[in-house]
């Protein structure tokens, strides 16, 4: 193994049920630096990640760890951690209601020849090491009264104590505010410099250009290459994250030709905000309009969304929907006003799992209707049978339960759950995620034919390609705020060089 | 082959696991009246029998469980909506029935009086209270589940310990007795059959209404399987989890009603004492997961009157009532056990490498 | 950064608990000074009348730290003071007993653990199960009230007619006769487990543990702790402390029976969260949980002086407290949400 080099790991292949996760990936980590691992959703970052950490057991590869001799094979992260990997989350993985102090010493503290606990002695200990970090608290306090960067810091005090060679933060800075984030960079650096192997995973790509050194890209399980920062402009690593090379990048086909942006207003946002996930925005979608969001994911783009259903609750601005000014307090309201959403996370806030496909259909109607007016079980079995039909939902029966089917066929009950409320307002936040080609291409004819009847859309998307070839206009989303919109010159080039943003064409 | 997959079909079957205990019920029966002498089926046997208090009326073993069973199938109807709704038990049931119990005699004897035989309100008024009083129950329950996000069974802690001790204050300490023919009828007999039976029925039915023409079936599951999921497609999950609460307070207000007329009094210290763990068990009994979603009515309420038969069964085999519970925690351990996740993941594990051991 | 963070809402709600105790207790030695409230001796009968609870109470609180809940103490108590009434009846030496008892809570616990910490099982289900499993046992074992006399065990009998007297604060009564106020060894028993349990939650690894499973169960488990044996240990504890407080509730009164310590499981549960244990685990102490007692005997002891009050009055003002603290508790859980 190269001296220089504290982490290797060489074909990692690792599958989930159907899928596969991880196909032979490499990663190399080096002492002292800060190396970022990029990749959109379901590239593998995570499973790569738990590889590493010993919460999953991979099938082939091999992980080396410099000073020890042979493969390591972690099974649990404590064996993890006493080879010297330790791992930082977004959720601060430390007890909030024990001190500062205890939360570094915790399964491994100090004892007094009574066998009691040494608390006299971890305090020091603890106050050392947060004044050799630079960070500045009162360790005999309880964490929760901090702020959650310094709860991060804590967390990687923990692991710095622990003697880690590899020091892995996966989306540390998610939740916080920009100063917070400085703080937390200039403890990485200073850890660098140390000689701590960094990997940092996150979605904001100013902060990869502004800590790190190297960058791995992974996509669909697979390494898309390892580049030194300098040599990875931002366009070039969004182009790598989504798939496409630059220079083969073929205009594509657009299937909706007209011009919408005289017809009436359908919703209009301003100064629309949730505080915590985005920032204040204004957006405007006509009738019959699709309007594409484009933007890495965690850039806002679902919270967006979000923020005008009312599944998070506006905090600042106001909405109109059809030219009249609304209250949402939750989603109902946003649906008695014509509204659907289709949202990203399926398992979490799509689908029902244990009901049927048909009730899964009908839910959200029969939501509208209100809980009186049932609809008869023949009604809801020809609501059913016309939208299994429509969407071409492959399921057994009606009857099935939803959790039996695959992906894809979830994803399209949820989408014909939505049509079946004949929204005037859709919104879809990556409806085609996991669906194979032939039914992607279905659904986006389907936007298209809806925007025809002169149904308005928004649609949220990882795969630029596909908004190209639906949408009339796109809105730029990036760290956490809409920083534009695009209504012509639509190419992939040009959306890829809005997302990246910094200025950098230079090939 | 064939035979492994009906097996597996009878396993997968909603009713499985209440039917199997009560079959394993009326075995042990059959066997006990074979081993004593008696006719094997005495057990299934109804007859008419002459009384002095009530006139002709139904008899036989099976007519008792389902007449003293009532009361737990009637809570067991309720629990099992908030069960699915909230993942959580609503552990007050017991102590509200015995508080409606309370008002109600309270009313119709009026405050302070220990025994009457006049009313001193019309009978329908002090019924009506009493049920209400359970409604009302319910909703502090409903509020403080729901609209607080105070765990279940902690919310419903503070009327366990607090409805009881009410009813005793309204009662003024007493045991009210109401020496009125017309109030013990619903713990009587309507001709010749037992009122509470009746009595249960019309609330299966209100409730299986209910259910049947209304979305609230559909509701209450699908929160309970995902309310994030069901908010997003708009539901109020809040309110939906309240009404679940609202309902197991009602029920238990009529409950407690039957179990009162029963006894033609209300003896505040031991109406539904521990009716609400029969309840709940009831619930487990009934192949319902306490974990919440998916629920099955019918399950519970033979989950119920299982109960029961196992109660009638162990005094049958000289078990005293005081003894009774160490076979039912014995059934919990057994029911919960076997769900266990861990155990589970474990027959699953095994069962995987036996299919890899046969397929080699 | 908050300088002033010591005053965090958990100190705020034991601060509540003890002024609460402060403000009962004078109240009731205002009302009733000549009814003797104000004698030494009515605090130590809180104290004797409640020892038993107060060992239950520790026991409990360790468990709801954990985040879990154990029910089956009430009528473990009956069962354990079954065992030693019908025990000692039939000739059994007093120690040998009280042995017997302290093992069979440790079964007693570390099955309960098992199924709640290796099983997850949800544990009001398996103390709930436990709880019947106890009080049919009781009965199973003797369906009569069986009294503990002179005759069957001379030193169990010395035992509970022991007086430990307290060097100050007696008074002369209305005959004119100094009167020592004076303690039972039982409350010496409580008081003893009451600061044993407060240093082991303080002080020892296991007692840290508690904590750090009940904050975050899952965090707990990444930085190496072994929760499934954690959650066990808790439930043992709760189990052996119940059994010791078996036989302090016994000693006072020298019997066996049934339906003893009815719903003594929500006296205790109410206790601890009056003095601010969390159900949601994680926070809280057991001198919390001890004013949380007192609380409740003041209340008992204030409604036994007054005469006329029902006696289901102490009931209710104490669900209505814990009620009171319930939602305090919900409401500063919503804020601090809120604020993240």
């Amino acid at each position: 193994m190269d001296n220089n080099v504290v982490l290797t790991a060489r074909g990692i292949t690792m599958t989930f049920p159907g899928v596969k996760a991880l196909e032979k990936v490499d990663f190399t980590l080096r002492k002292g630096e800060i190396h970022a691992l990029m990749g959109e959703n379901g590239a593998g970052k995570s499973t790569l990640i738990k590889c590493l950490t010993g919460i999953n057991d991979f099938e082939a590869g091999e992980i080396h760890v410099d000073g020890i001799s042979g493969p390591v094979k972690n099974h649990s992260t404590k064996d993890a951690q006493e080879v010297g990997i330790s791992t930082v989350y977004q959720e601060v993985n430390l007890c909030p209601n024990l001190s500062v102090a205890e939360n570094l010493f915790i399964g491994r503290e100090p004892m007094t020849k009574f066998h009691t606990v040494d608390r006299k002695s971890y305090v020091k200990r603890a106050q050392k090491i947060m004044d050799e970090l630079g960070i500045s608290v009162d360790v005999t306090q309880n964490l929760e009264n901090y702020s959650l960067a310094i709860q991060q810091m804590v967390a990687i005090a923990r692991a710095v104590d622990m003697e880690c060679k590899v020091l892995i933060l996966d989306e540390p800075t998610s939740s916080l505010d920009d100063e917070e984030v400085e703080k937390l960079f200039t403890l990485m650096r200073s850890l660098r410099d140390k000689g701590v192997g960094i990997v940092f995973v996150t979605h904001f790509l100013e902060q990869v250009y502004a800590v790190c050194d190297r960058i791995t890209v992974l996509r669909d399980g697979q390494l898309v290459g390892e580049f030194p920062i300098a040599e990875l402009p931002r366009v070039k690593l969004v182009a790598a994250m989504m798939g496409k090379n630059l220079d083969d990048l073929a205009e594509i086909q657009k299937e909706s030709t007209a011009d919408v942006s005289k017809n009436p207003l359908e919703i209009s946002a301003k100064g629309l905000s949730h505080t915590g996930t985005i920032k204040p925005f204004d957006l405007d979608i006509h009738k019959g309009e699709v309007v594409g969001v484009a933007g890495l994911l965690g850039s806002g783009r679902s919270e967006m969304a979000r923020a005008i259903y009312g599944a998070d609750r506006a905090s600042t601005g106001t909405l109109s929907v059809d030219g009249k000014e609304v209250r949402i307090g939750q989603p109902i309201d946003a649906m008695n006003l014509g509204m659907g959403m289709l949202p990203d996370d399926r398992k979490a806030e799509g689908i029902i799992a244990d009901l049927s496909v048909r009730e899964n259909i009908i839910l959200a109607l029969q939501a509208k209707k209100g809980m009186f007016k049932k609809l008869s079980r023949a009604k809801q079995e020809e609501i059913a049978a016309r939208y299994i039909d429509l969407v071409q939902i492959k399921t057994a029966d009606q009857e099935t339960l939803v959790k039996q089917l695959s992906g894809g066929n979830q994803q399209k009950v949820i989408l014909a759950r939505w049509l079946a409320t004949d929204p005037d307002f859709l919104i879809l936040d990556e409806p085609t995620r996991g669906i194979d080609v032939g039914t992607k291409s279905e659904i986006q004819k389907m936007i298209v034919k809806l925007a025809g009847e002169g149904k308005s859309i928004l649609f949220i998307s990882s795969e630029i390609a596909e908004m190209l070839r639906t949408c009339n206009r796109m809105a730029i989303m990036r760290d956490g705020q809409k920083v534009g919109e695009l209504d012509h010159d639509l190419t992939q080039e040009n959306v890829m060089k809005a997302i990246a943003g910094g200025g950098e064409t230079h090939e | 082959m064939s035979k492994r997959s009906l097996w597996s079909k009878l396993k997968g079957w909603s009713l499985f696991l209440p039917v199997v205990s009560l079959l394993l019920v009326m075995a042990v029966n059959i066997i006990h009246d074979i081993s004593v002498g008696a006719n094997p089926f005495s057990f299934f046997m109804i007859t008419l029998r002459e009384t002095t208090g009530n006139g002709t009326i139904l008899y036989g073993r099976i007519i008792d469980i389902l007449n003293r069973g009532s009361e737990v199938a009637i809570l067991a109807i309720g629990m099992t909506l908030v069960v699915s709704s909230s993942a959580g038990t609503d552990i007050s049931v017991g102590s509200v029935m015995s508080l409606c119990a309370s008002f109600c005699c309270m009313l119709l004897a009026g405050y302070g009086v220990s025994s009457t035989s006049t009313l001193a309100v019309p009978l329908i008024v002090g019924i009506l209270a009493g049920i209400a009083m359970g409604a009302v129950c319910g909703m502090f329950n409903g509020t403080l589940v729901a609209y607080f996000g105070i765990q279940p069974m902690v919310a419903t802690l503070i009327l366990f310990s607090a409805a009881r001790a009410i009813g005793l204050l309204l009662c003024n300490d007493l045991i009210v007795y109401v020496r009125n023919g017309t109030f013990g009828i619903f713990g009587g007999y309507l001709g010749i059959i037992p009122t509470p039976v009746v009595i249960v029925a019309i609330c299966i039915l209100v409730i299986g209404l209910l259910l049947r023409k209304t979305a609230l079936g559909m509701y209450v599951q699908s929160v309970g399987i995902n309310a994030r999921a069901s908010r997003i497609a708009g539901l109020n999950s809040k309110r939906i989890i309240f009404l679940t609460y609202l309902i197991c307070g009602l029920l238990a207000g009529i409950a407690g009603i039957v179990a009162s007329s029963r006894i033609t009094s209300a003896d505040s210290n031991n109406i539904g004492l521990y009716f609400e763990m029969d309840a709940i068990l009831a619930v487990a009994l009934g192949g319902n997961s306490l974990g919440g979603g998916k629920f099955n009515l019918a399950g519970s309420i033979i989950g119920a009157y299982t109960i029961q038969a196992i109660t009638t069964t162990l005094y049958a085999l000289g078990v005293s009532s005081t003894q009774a519970p160490v076979f039912k925690a014995v059934i919990v351990i057994l029911i919960v056990a076997i769900q266990a996740p861990p155990l589970q993941a474990y027959f699953k594990k095994r069962s995987a490498a036996k299919q890899v051991k046969g397929a080699a | 950064m908050r300088r002033n963070a010591k005053l965090n809402s958990h100190t705020i709600l034991l601060l509540i608990t003890i002024v609460l105790f402060a403000v009962l207790y004078a109240g009731g030695c205002i009302a009733y000074a000549s009814k003797g409230f104000t004698h030494l001796q009515t605090f130590l009968n809180i104290l004797i009348t409640n020892a038993g609870l107060i060992c239950v109470t520790c026991g409990l609180t360790v468990v709801m730290l954990t985040a879990g809940i154990d029910i089956s103490v009430g009528a473990l108590i009956a069962m354990d003071c079954m065992i030693l009434a019908v025990g000692m009846r039939a000739g059994m030496n007093a120690v040998v007993m009280v042995l017997i008892v302290l093992v069979i809570g440790v079964l007693f616990g570390m099955f309960q653990g098992f199924l709640v910490g290796y099983l997850e099982i949800q544990p009001f289900i398996v103390t709930m199960a436990g709880m019947f499993f106890c009080r049919g046992m009781t009965a199973v074992i003797c369906t009569e009230q069986v009294s503990i006399t002179q005759q069957s065990s001379e030193l169990f009998y010395k035992w509970a007619n022991t007086k430990i007297n307290i060097p100050f604060g007696g008074y002369i009564n209305s005959k004119g006769k100094y009167l020592v106020p004076y303690v039972r060894p039982g409350v010496i028993v409580a008081l003893l487990l009451l600061v044993f349990t407060f240093f082991m939650l303080r002080h020892t690894k296991l007692g840290r543990a508690f904590y750090a499973i009940g904050g975050n169960a899952q965090s707990a488990a990444m930085m190496g702790l072994n929760v499934k044996k954690v959650k066990m240990s808790a439930y043992m504890l709760s189990s052996i402390f119940c059994s010791i407080g078996a036989i302090c509730y016994c000693l006072n009164t020298m019997a066996g029976s049934v339906s003893q310590a009815l719903g003594l499981e929500m006296d205790a549960i109410s206790s601890a969260v009056i003095g601010g244990t969390l159900l949601t685990g994680g926070v809280g102490n057991v001198i919390g949980s001890f004013f949380g007692v007192l609380i409740n005997g003041t209340i008992s002891s204030i409604v036994k002086t007054n005469g006329k009050l029902a006696s289901s009055w102490p009931n209710i003002l104490t669900a209505a407290l814990l009620f009171v603290f319930i939602v305090i508790q919900s409401v500063f859980a919503m804020l601090r949400n809120r604020k993240k």
